[in-house]
């Protein structure tokens, strides 16, 4: 018993104190998509960087650590997961006007909880060969009986295909989104699998004439000598150019509420709505830049302007569970 | 009277490693009676039996093809002559260091339609789109147990080919003078002695099988473990999530009693002899080739080939792939692999000792108990036992705050909840195949040790653990190798800084870029591959 006070005190002894020059951070994203970003910021601000990389459960974790976690901020990749944080009341408020400056209104939280970092599009692909340009096109005609058995997806429950149905519901109300779902599930030309950028390869070969896939991908592609023919053979097209414009998707970035490093946390949110890491997100990453005015890369700039759907994503993400339960519904996976 | 001390004593601490390790698991319990039930009667309204159904079916067809890859090779590497048999006796286990959704990956972009073989075939056959012949297509559930299969198929043909080991030749070679057939003798000999050993395998493979996520994710087949993680991250209800964990320990529990009963009669004691191997089945002629083919075939598909295609990746991206904190996260990877296996050999063997020994009702619970923990996906058991690690944490810091001290995380802030987490999850790898060599020591050693006044832990130290050293390397190896490919857990408990190989891979295959991770997962596999070429060495010198 002893001895195991000893040790007990002795490593309590031995736990470092915070140092006052580190921020932590969860991280939704892949570390080499934001570390180019971090390294800046270490640079100019001497303050260090530590990073844990998830692509599940980070939100139950900072749950479970309660009041001794560690993580001073969590980087997401959709906005259901900015939101799921400040539900579950994980979050403190981002005071800062160097923030709001940088990053228009509909792209904070109004309760100011969350901050989005960059924007994604909803897009649908099209073969070049086999259906070109669809400038014209809604989310709503891929229900239409006229693309029958041609059209690929990932599975309905990834955040960014559960963001868009969720649109859906809230556009058009339970019912008819349920009938949507049956029609685009009736036109699949094969159960939903892959990634997005495995959707526009089965473009390529033949499988399926019409892809969903979020933008930055195209622009990846196109850089990665072996996927670059993939790329090639689709067109990009904006959904709902008439009407309500295209379902935007974003990253983001909350302060969590028992941050140690709540003022570094802080600076480091400043720094990623500055121009210079907005710039690195829109050619590194081929996203849309949440920043006005900041620099699309030119690849990105050349698919041309688009019109967004103004939605507000806290209106989006209440239908999340609805969308959920008809991806189960209309058993959109199986 | 100091007997029945001493056996409280082994009691105790095997009751305290069955209440301790399945202790996340009771927790995980509790959680799925809290709150409402509303979304798992929705799932049980709509997808659950679709699950379900996929689940079994996953769980007989990995469980019927590794017994049809692993049986013959396990026997014709312990009892036969053929050309390359030294080479296959140790090449055949090495997909063991294959992580499954590695192998997954590579064969998806081989065989996909959009994949080089499918291409080359419409480029030859001049085929325009799908509808103008017919592929197999990999991503599907058969195509999922294929793939399971030839990762996991080393667990039986390992256990299998201990067990044929340190079985009596004696036996084999009755029934050659008896004048059956080598293939004859199989069936009836060498399975017959087995069963135990093979049901024991069998059963680590169906866990394996059930808690495999990163595989049927990829494939878009939708499981209870796939389920867990929708429940859990899309409807964000650990509740119902742990509810469908419990469908899937009711299976677990279906899977163990099915062993327990298949060993209900079983009382094969062998004293171990050495094979000779001038009585060894000397194939010829065709059955030779025939056995080579077989063993060549597998090798290359289960590890030559998705090795090259990697090999291929790592060569062409050298450059931007290499740098030296590969070796770091090897390191870290080798460490945190070591510390876990040493832990479960030894908790195993105490345990296992206890069933062997006790005289009390229920000898086996502590072990089954300490086992549940292998059938969790890795994600759901890292939240498992964060819960109550974090209690614990929280009770120290409420106590220590009088004093103004702080200890923070101190547990779940560093690697310790990692090897935790990891000796709760392969405990049962440990506890399977150190009980399975258990069983085949034969109680009158037992008997007459204590006739020579040892005690209960000297007859273990000089009688057992000598006999057992087959059975305790196996084991180690397992969890060894099974620990360095692990990913789930080690993703959502690692401290901040802890980069392991098998997290480095996911980094990049996550973002749909397996050429950068082909080094890490090569160094994977050539790391798993020292601690199997050692094993499997001693295994080979003679006692």
């Amino acid at each position: 018993m002893k001895k195991i006070f000893a040790i007990i005190l002795g490593l309590i002894t031995a736990t470092p104190a915070f140092a006052s020059d580190v921020v932590n951070i969860y991280s939704f994203r892949q570390p080499y998509l934001i570390q180019p970003i971090l390294n800046d910021f270490t640079e100019q601000t001497g303050i260090k960087t530590n990073v844990v990389f998830a692509k599940k459960g980070l939100i139950e974790r900072v749950k479970r650590e309660g009041k001794h976690s560690k993580a001073d901020l969590v980087l997401t990749s959709n906005f259901s997961a900015l939101i799921q944080l400040e539900d579950l009341k994980l979050t403190q408020t981002i005071k800062s006007e160097h923030v709001d400056a940088n990053v228009p209104a509909s792209f904070r939280d109004e309760n100011g909880q969350w901050v989005a970092l960059t924007k994604r599009v909803r897009n649908v692909y099209s073969s070049k060969e086999r259906v070109g340009p669809l400038a014209e096109l809604t989310y709503e005609d891929l229900a239409d009986p006229k693309f029958k058995g041609q059209i690929c997806t990932r599975s309905g429950k990834h955040p960014y295909n559960l963001g868009l149905i969720a649109s859906m519901v809230a556009h058009h109300g339970e019912e008819k989104a349920k009938v949507w779902l049956e029609g685009v599930k009736a036109n699949l030309a094969r159960k939903p699998q892959g990634n997005d950028r495995a959707q526009v390869k089965a473009v390529k070969e033949g499988l399926c004439n019409l892809a969903l896939g979020n933008s930055y991908y195209l622009g990846k592609m196109i850089e990665n000598k072996d996927q670059r023919a993939w790329a090639e053979a689709v067109n990009i097209n904006f959904p709902n150019q008439t009407n309500r414009g295209s379902h935007i998707n974003v990253s983001g970035v909350v302060i969590t509420k028992y941050a140690k490093n709540p003022d570094n946390a802080l600076k480091l949110i400043e720094y990623m709505t500055d121009t210079t890491a907005q710039n690195t997100y829109a050619s590194v990453n081929m996203e849309y830049p949440v920043k006005p005015g900041v620099e699309l890369s030119s690849l990105v700039a050349s698919w041309g302007s688009f019109k967004e759907d103004n939605l507000p994503l806290n209106e989006v993400s209440k239908y999340r569970s609805v969308a959920l339960k008809l991806i189960d519904e209309v058993k959109f996976d199986l | 009277m100091s007997d029945k001390f001493k056996l409280s004593k082994w009691q105790l601490f095997a009751w305290l490693v069955g209440l301790l390790l399945s202790a996340p698991l009771f927790f995980l319990v509790v959680e799925s009676l809290k709150g409402d039930s509303e979304v798992f009667i929705h799932l049980w309204n709509t997808v659950l039996w679709d699950y379900i159904f996929n689940t079994v079916v996953l769980i007989f067809g990995v469980c019927f093809l590794s017994c049809f890859i692993a049986l013959p090779l396990g026997w014709l590497t312990a009892y036969c002559h053929f050309p390359g048999k030294r080479q296959f006796e140790w090449a055949l286990m090495l997909p063991l260091a294959m992580p499954t959704y590695i192998i997954a990956y590579v064969y998806t972009d081989l065989l996909d339609y959009a994949g080089p073989v499918q291409i080359a075939l419409r480029q030859w056959f001049g085929w325009q789109s799908p509808d103008d012949y017919w592929f197999f297509d990999i991503r599907t559930l058969p195509g999922a147990i294929v793939m399971l299969s030839l990762v996991l198929y080393p667990y039986l043909f390992l256990i299998f080919k201990t067990a044929l080991r340190e079985q009596s030749f004696k036996l084999v070679q009755a029934s050659q003078l008896m004048g059956l057939s080598p293939s004859r003798s199989f069936y009836k000999v060498s399975l017959v002695l087995s069963r135990g050993a093979i049901v024991a395998a069998l059963a680590l493979i169906s866990m394996e099988t059930m808690a495999d996520f990163a595989t049927v994710s990829y494939f878009a087949v939708s499981t209870l473990t796939t389920a867990v993680y929708d429940t859990w991250f899309g409807y964000y209800s650990l509740t119902a999530a742990a509810k469908i964990s419990g469908v899937m320990l009711l299976l677990l529990f279906l899977a163990l009693i099915t062993e327990r009963f298949s060993r209900r009669d079983q009382a094969v004691f062998e004293r171990q002899t050495s094979v000779n191997s001038e009585a060894l089945y000397q194939l010829r002629g065709k059955s030779a080739w025939f056995a080579t083919l077989f063993c060549s075939f597998i090798l290359a598909i289960a590890f030559v080939l998705p090795v090259a295609v990697l090999l291929s990746y790592a060569v062409t991206y050298f450059d931007s792939i290499w740098s030296n904190a590969l070796l770091s996260y090897a390191w870290q990877s080798l460490k945190v692999a070591t510390i876990v296996s040493v832990i479960a050999i030894v908790l195993s063997v105490f345990v296992v000792f206890y069933q062997r020994i006790a005289k009390q009702a229920h000898p086996l619970i502590p072990g089954r108990l300490a086992s549940t923990g292998y059938a969790l996906p890795g994600t759901v058991l890292a939240i498992a036992v964060l819960l109550p690690l974090t209690l614990i944490e929280n009770a120290l810091n409420t106590m220590l705050e009088p004093y103004h001290l702080n200890i923070g995380l101190l547990l779940t802030g560093s690697i310790v909840t990692i090897i935790i987490a990891y000796v709760v999850r392969f405990y049962a790898i440990a506890h399977g195949a150190i009980e399975s060599s258990f069983v085949r020591i034969s109680p009158s050693l037992d008997m007459a040790s204590q006739s020579m006044g040892k005690s209960q832990s000297q007859t273990l130290r000089l009688v057992h653990l000598p006999l057992l050293r087959r059975g305790i390397l196996t084991a180690a190896l397992l969890v060894f190798i099974e620990c360095m490919k692990e990913l789930p857990a080690a993703l959502l408990l690692r401290p901040f800084n802890f980069e392991s190989l098998a997290t480095h891979v996911f980094q990049y295959v996550s973002d749909e870029q397996l050429e950068l991770a082909s080094l890490s997962a090569l160094l994977i596999v050539v790391v798993g591959l020292v601690p199997l070429y050692f094993i499997n060495r001693s295994m080979e010198s003679r006692s």
